[in-house]
């Protein structure tokens, strides 16, 4: 499989549901380099997900743009797909058919499909599950085959939207050491919306921190460590206390009022630390 | 609704202890424990069919006797089972059971085709749109209740021919399960599965074709086996007025000429095809259901 990621580039983007109700997020810029990892971390209310849904082509932006080298996102396409907090497989399919619907979407011939299929289902290490009713995995394993069924398309951008926040520590832990190896070693871009500053301090590249009503990004800081990262390095855990000093800052002066952010499915959910 | 759901699953439940007695030799192949529990449980599913079935022709033929040994009912021994199952061999070789099946068959399949064709649609229609769907409600559950027969008078003068008139009946009894139950099955289909196919690049015929279509077969096949049950009675009564072909029309012919055995007879074959359709329904809806725990 080959993938390469993109760079993006978000210029004022705007956002309000409707002309009557509030702003959700207010002129927010960000570029991200090929390859890069971010994680946008910020407090239900903040419109954190609905950007990212703008970013997938799911919502359109009531003012400025998304670029992805140069091609502007305004719909939605599997070169820049989403993975939410629930896996949404399809019951009534197997694995192989759920990680092969977008291939199949796409019009592929069966062969050339399986071969793909194939690939992505290793690189999530679920091979031995192609032909499994996807209702009999457990949670972790079903959230795989999302990330494979996203992987399958050789998306430039993947976007995750507290992908892990459902699944048991153990499970979650091992999910975000996969899918930061997996985008490195294959180079595409990915941007995870997050309340845990754990999952950013693991995952990401870099670390921006949304906050206020209307939200805006107010800080950003390098996540400059190296691989693999562990939970109990004492590079991490000093990583972790900065980002949570700088988003307790950010919090403060700019307190989010009420959750308005209708794209945010679980409600409430604070900001956590694991210990 | 959800009634009408909670019954579907019981049938079920207790359709599939009836297992077809085919898969015997199946699990004689396999040898392990669990197909000796399987063995077991089939085993057990045609001794019960079997059993019960003697249980109802045991009491059924006692009912006749005592009424026949009576001397002022004696003339009523022709309702009993031998006679009956006497009658059915005769009538076969007269032709007269394939024609009945053959016409009253193509009026059942018409009716329920049309039902389909419309109660699926309708179904959508309100699953999808909630306006329409609070808008239909009270029209739909006043003519729901309409017995179907009440149409009768109507439907003659309407349509030119009765067949026309009781493949009228037939669809207007069978629509409404239909409907129902697509709108049902539609009511739980998960928005996310849409969003996530949006993304992946799904247009806008994958998610009928897709999504839509498999995430309600199970649904709309429960709406269509609720539905034959229910044009299965009605055909019979549709049949009594008008025709001079089909199932209604023969028990009627049947019991002009005086001939119970006769119809007995058609009783019975009534009911072992309901019996056979309703089984053929079921393992349909087996056959297509994605939900766990129904299978």
């Amino acid at each position: 499989m080959s993938i390469r990621g993109v760079r993006i580039k978000i210029e004022e983007l705007s956002h309000r549901y409707t002309s009557k109700s509030p702003i959700t997020f207010d002129k927010v810029n960000l570029e991200a380099r090929q390859g890069e990892i971010i994680a946008i971390i910020g407090r239900s209310g903040c419109g954190k997900s609905t950007l990212l849904h703008i970013l997938a082509g799911l919502l359109k932006p009531t003012d400025g743009s998304v670029r992805l080298d140069d091609v502007l996102v305004n719909a939605p396409s599997p070169q820049w797909v989403m993975m939410f907090q629930a896996p949404h497989l399809f019951p009534w399919m197997k694995v192989s058919q759920n990680v092969g619907i977008g291939l199949h979407f796409a019009g592929w011939d069966e062969s050339k499909m399986r071969d793909r299929v194939n690939d992505a289902l290793d690189l999530v290490d679920l091979q031995d599950y192609a032909d499994n009713n996807v209702q009999d995995l457990s949670g972790g394993q079903q959230q795989r085959v999302a990330l494979a069924r996203s992987l399958v398309m050789e998306p430039e951008l993947l976007l995750l939207d507290e992908p892990f926040s459902a699944l048991d520590a153990f499970t979650r832990a091992s999910l975000q050491r996969d899918v930061r190896s997996i985008a490195k070693r294959l180079g595409f871009n990915v941007v995870i919306v997050t309340h845990d500053i754990d999952e950013a301090v693991l995952m990401a590249d870099r670390a921006l921190i949304m906050a206020g009503s209307p939200g805006k990004i107010y800080d950003e800081l390098e996540v400059n460590l190296p691989d693999p990262r562990e939970r109990h390095d004492t590079e991490v855990q000093a990583m972790r206390t900065r980002l949570m000093e700088a988003f307790k800052t950010a919090a403060n002066e700019h307190p989010s009022t009420s959750s308005k952010d209708a794209s945010d499915e679980s409600s409430p959910h604070n900001v956590t630390q694991h210990a | 609704m959800q009634g009408v759901f909670a019954r579907c699953r019981g049938w079920l439940a207790m359709s599939n202890n009836t297992a077809p007695a085919g898969l015997n030799n199946l699990s004689n192949m396999l040898g392990d424990k669990a197909s000796q529990r399987f063995l077991k449980s089939s085993w057990r599913g045609v001794s019960n069919f079997v059993i019960g079935l003697a249980i109802l022709f045991v009491i059924w033929w006692f009912g006749i006797y005592l009424i026949s040994s009576n001397p002022s009912t004696e003339h009523f021994g022709d309702f009993g089972p031998i006679p009956a199952f006497k009658a059915i061999p005769v009538l076969w070789d007269e032709g007269t059971i394939q024609s009945a099946i053959t016409s009253s068959g193509y009026r059942l399949g018409s009716g329920l085709l049309i039902a389909i064709c419309i109660g699926v649609p309708i179904g959508i229609l309100m699953g999808r749109s909630r306006r329409f769907r609070e808008l239909s409600n009270s029209p739909f559950q006043l003519l729901r209740m309409i017995s179907p027969l009440s149409w009768e008078p109507i439907a003659v003068i309407v349509f030119v021919t009765w067949n026309q008139a009781i493949i009228f009946l037939i669809a207007i009894a069978s629509v409404w399960p239909v409907a129902f139950a697509t709108a049902a099955g539609l009511a739980k289909v998960d928005p996310a599965w849409f969003k996530v196919a949006r993304n992946l690049g799904a247009k806008p015929w994958h998610l009928v074709t897709r999504i839509i279509v498999p995430a309600i077969s199970f649904d709309v096949l429960t709406g269509i086996r609720l539905a034959l049950g229910v044009a299965w009675i009605v055909l019979v009564p549709a049949e009594f007025l008008g025709v001079s072909s089909g199932l209604g029309y023969s028990i009627q012919d049947a019991r002009e000429g005086l001939s119970y055995d006769h119809l007995m007879a058609w009783v019975l074959i009534i009911g072992a095809i309901g019996y056979v359709l309703d089984s053929s329904c079921v393992w349909l809806i087996k056959r297509f259901s994605w939900h766990r725990g129904d299978q």
